[in-house]
């Protein structure tokens, strides 16, 4: 299974993923230069964390407009498995594969530490080896990570059930202590409408070894092999078994 | 070809959390100016753009707006053709 990584100048979490996935032995990461025009043949893409473009305009403003951006975003489109972490979630946002944006933390400070993640949906091909309800410990490592979009966006990601994991307290609440940015409804990460493109703030690839601390990144890259050797049930399938929309 | 000087504004929406705008109130507030009321914080961009006439330099600049300078989502803007660059 063939990942492409793609660094943008300012990437800083780009080896951080390649490695990561080369603990699967499934994978075989291999990175792509934002200047490529084509993602050539590969099953899945990570957009990693950094400072594309130095955050400058707005996080994520100026990698969007990437030549592999297009790539990336016709990829996603014909439904392929797109994933953005941190800065990758800002340049989805940005970029329109995911709704709403990403605003400075409401405290104004950097934030980098461990935080708690409750799983909200296990229907994506990065979550669906997570059991929902599940309580995951990962780092956070950001500055603009506050979620924010309309009062409609907010309603379709909650009943399409959409957001992929939220900040929780270490005992899985919602209660004060839990949010570490400012954003909307707790939002970690979310997922677009046909749910093969996530966009989640905490680093996964950080939280896969047990020398550095807990693992409970691993669910993210285990859940993509199952997706991509189809040994489980397919998206569509699941995705319109549920949505209760009026 | 003529050339313009062309202000772009962008501010954050109205109603929605600026919190360097908050920092700032606070700030100002520490200071003792208490008759500040609200601050809210965005950013200039200058730009010189050639064009026709100044309505064409004006469409352009709105069209950067919505394509780069701006996020729709959070930000408003505002674009002002101060005039011609001499020369």
């Amino acid at each position: 299974m063939k990942v492409a990584v793609v660094t943008f100048p300012g990437s800083n979490c780009d080896y951080d993923c390649y490695k990561a996935l080369q603990l699967f032995p499934e994978f075989t990461p291999e990175f792509r230069w934002h200047r490529e025009q084509d993602l050539g043949g590969v099953d899945a893409v990570f957009l990693p964390g950094g400072f594309s473009y130095g955050d400058y305009l707005r996080p994520g403003a100026i990698a969007r407009f990437s030549p592999i951006m297009e790539s990336v975003s016709a990829f996603a489109r014909a439904g392929g498995p797109v994933i953005g972490i941190c800065n990758g979630f800002q340049v989805l946002c940005e970029s329109g594969l995911l709704p709403g944006a990403l605003l400075r933390n409401e405290s104004l400070h950097f934030r980098n530490r461990e935080v708690h993640i409750r799983v909200e949906t296990n229907r994506s091909p990065f979550t669906l080896a997570y059991e929902e309800g599940a309580i995951l410990r990962v780092h956070i490592a950001h500055g603009d990570g506050n979620f924010h979009a309309d009062r409609e966006t907010l309603a379709e990601l909650e009943g399409e059930a959409r957001i992929a994991f939220r900040y929780v307290t270490p005992e899985g609440g919602l209660g004060a202590g839990s949010n570490p940015n400012g954003s909307a409804h707790n939002i970690a990460g979310i997922v677009n409408a046909e749910r093969n493109v996530l966009g989640m703030m905490p680093h996964p690839e950080r939280s896969v070894e047990a020398l550095l601390g807990p693992t409970d990144g691993r669910g993210v890259f285990e859940s993509l092999e199952l997706h991509l050797s189809g040994s489980h049930a397919p998206l569509v399938h699941a995705a319109t078994e549920a949505a209760p929309r009026d | 070809m003529n050339r313009f000087q062309v202000e772009v504004r962008v501010k954050p929406r109205r109603g929605l959390l600026d919190p360097q705008g908050k920092a700032t109130h606070l700030a100002l507030e520490s200071l003792g100016y208490a008759e500040t009321k609200e601050v809210r914080v965005g950013k200039v961009l200058d730009l010189e753009i050639e064009a026709v006439d100044a309505g064409t330099a004006q469409e352009r600049a709105e069209e950067m707006c919505r394509k780069l300078l701006a996020n729709p989502v959070t930000e408003d803007f505002l674009v002002s053709v101060l005039g011609e660059v001499a020369g």
